[in-house]
């Protein structure tokens, strides 16, 4: 089973408060942590996983910039066999039917049975990998938080309302996009970076694609984003302040107050 | 402006709340304009829906076919591509069907596509102007999409109130005939229903409920042990499930329990749309979060910004001093 693994750089929640910037129309970008969005890693630990039943070899890629590579280098000390960086001036500012575009055109590079994108990214879109399917003009499903191989064909769940699973029989080959919890993605440790520091990722901009930079870039995006803003809300919570203990007797007369302490 | 369509959810003869979302929705791109729905599946049920919603809607086009019994994507997706006119603007709700569907019918229809829409603020000819949010809800954004070839998007569910105008005395139209075959890649098997858990947290009129900020499995005792002295019930956030520290049926959210308890303690969670979508019945929150601007402040009725570890077993042990 030949997998390819779509991953991104983000910048880590985790490790970062997302703000905006002083002008009010970007996010704070100093000082940002990257790291690799949450549910890629679950997706290429369910390559690995499948590839180490099946046998194959998993492969992962990314559109971004240069320093896109050293998330590729963290999957592939996971233990995915190759990394390609897809890489253009001309990719930059691209919207998600860009992005797909790109994989698109690099996936027909390959030979692959299977392609896996995270159910979403930082921006919360969950849309590449339903288009990049459309346009392989192959089966998709989304969310799927179980596989299972059968043949030429693949058992899977997808995760729907209330904690239940839809399941389908989907050929091959298809995208799915992975759901978190699928699995437990296994730890990185520095030797494992260390081991992949110097393996080669070959990095292929829009001409080796055969790309025509203008109907992928920036011009060519339907949907654009324009800024960032922090919305108006509503009155908000009230802040409960002063020292631990004050704040702990208001709570505690709130809590009775509200039925909350039995 | 180009006519819109609302792509509407139901099951067993029971229209989904985001119907009449999606029309609101659908007049906030074009206040003067009626949308149509479209309304798909089988059996006897579906006429009833169908004049639903033609209350609601100026046309609803209806596709009845055994095949659509249960609403597989791919099957949909196909027979929308069919029978949609080219530069329509289709809007479906942001769940998990949704997800499934709309990102392959935006290319399949060459229209541009947007998810996750949480406001729109209008048209400016065929360029429409939305409202997403990025980071988990940290920030939002304003995003135009050129319509001009038509467009897809999904609407966040809950965010837009429902149009209950009932006004549009509109007909029914059969498009059966023009839906195309039902031939599939995928062959739906079945739904496997969540597994019971060892509490019922839907019941629970008290829930001290956990997110991220636990940091590690052996901190989940300071959250029991609170429950304990509140005579409460321990539930969490998604990352909890994933990491496999609590079981799903203690989840809280969109794809886990729905909840409606009197108070709600939010301990170490960030407050996302799907996690709060689980919470319904409007109880007393309280937020615990060390991180002054999680989304949850927005939302809960007091907030404590402090971190959850060190303030948890003081709470505890004013608690059982009482």
């Amino acid at each position: 089973m030949e997998i390819l693994v779509c991953v991104k750089r983000v910048p880590d929640t985790s490790e970062n408060e997302i703000e905006l910037n002083g002008a009010g129309n970007d996010i704070d970008r100093d000082d940002l942590v990257y790291s690799v969005n949450e549910w890629d890693n679950y997706a290429v630990e369910e390559a690995l996983q499948i590839v180490d039943k099946v046998g194959g070899s998993v492969t992962v890629i990314s559109v971004g910039d240069d320093e896109s590579e050293e998330v590729l280098r963290r999957e592939m000390a996971m233990g995915a066999d190759k990394g390609i960086l897809l890489s253009d001036d001309a990719f930059e500012n691209v919207d998600g039917r860009g992005i797909a575009t790109i994989l698109k055109a690099a996936v027909e590079k390959g030979n692959y049975d299977l392609i896996f994108t995270g159910a979403q990214a930082d921006d919360g879109a969950a849309q590449v990998g339903g288009m990049l399917a459309a346009m392989l003009d192959v089966p998709f499903a989304s969310l799927v938080n179980t596989i299972e191989v059968n043949g030429d064909k693949l058992k899977i769940g997808r995760e729907i309302e209330g904690g239940n699973q839809e399941m389908y029989e989907i050929s091959l080959p298809c995208v799915l996009s992975i759901q978190t919890g699928i699995n437990e993605p296994r730890y990185v440790g520095i030797r494992g970076i260390r081991k992949v520091a110097s393996v080669e990722i070959p990095t292929l901009g829009a001409a080796d694609l055969g790309l025509d930079a203008a109907a992928v870039g920036a011009s060519a995006a339907r949907v654009q984003r324009t800024d960032y803003f922090l919305p108006e809300m509503g009155d908000g919570a009230e802040i409960l302040e002063g020292s631990t203990e004050e704040i702990i007797d208001k709570l505690v007369e709130l809590l009775k107050a509200k039925g909350g302490l039995k | 402006m180009a006519q819109v369509f609302a792509y509407i959810l139901h099951k067993d003869g029971v229209v989904d709340d985001t119907a009449l979302e999606l029309a609101a929705a659908a007049k906030k791109i074009d206040a003067g304009a009626t949308p149509n729905a479209i309304v798909v599946g089988a059996g006897d049920a579906l006429d009833g829906v169908c004049n639903d919603m033609a209350a609601s809607y100026g046309e609803v086009w209806k596709v009845a076919n055994d095949a659509l019994t249960y609403p597989d994507a791919e099957i949909v997706r196909k027979l929308l591509a069919n029978i949609l006119p080219a530069d329509s603007i289709v809007l479906f709700a942001h769940e998990h069907l949704g997800m499934d569907l709309a990102p392959g019918l935006s290319v399949k229809l060459d229209a541009a596509f947007v998810p996750d829409v949480v406001d729109i603020e209008g048209a400016d000819g065929s360029t429409l102007k939305l409202v997403r949010q990025e980071f988990g809800g940290a920030v939002s954004a304003h995003v135009t999409c050129d319509a001009s070839q038509g467009a897809v998007m999904t609407i966040r569910p809950g965010v837009f109130a429902a149009d209950e105008s009932k006004s549009a005395g509109g007909q029914v139209v059969d498009k059966s005939a023009d839906a195309g075959d039902f031939a599939a890649t995928r062959k739906f098997l079945e739904i496997v229903e969540a597994e019971a858990g060892d509490v019922d947290i839907t019941k629970s009129e008290v829930l001290v409920s956990c997110g991220r900020g636990i940091e590690d499995e052996e901190n989940l005792e300071i959250a029991f042990d609170l429950a304990k002295a509140m005579g409460a019930d321990v539930s969490c956030s998604r990352p909890i499930v994933d990491a496999k520290w609590l079981p799903k049926a203690r989840q809280v959210g969109t794809s886990g329990q729905t909840v409606k308890p009197k108070v709600y303690l939010a301990c170490g969670i960030s407050g996302s749309f799907q996690h709060m979508g689980g919470i319904k019945g409007n109880p007393f929150i309280v937020a615990i979060n060390k991180n002054a601007k999680a989304p949850i402040f927005q939302v809960a009725d007091v907030g404590i910004v402090t971190d959850m570890l060190d303030f948890l077993p003081e709470l505890t042990e004013k608690i059982e001093e009482l």
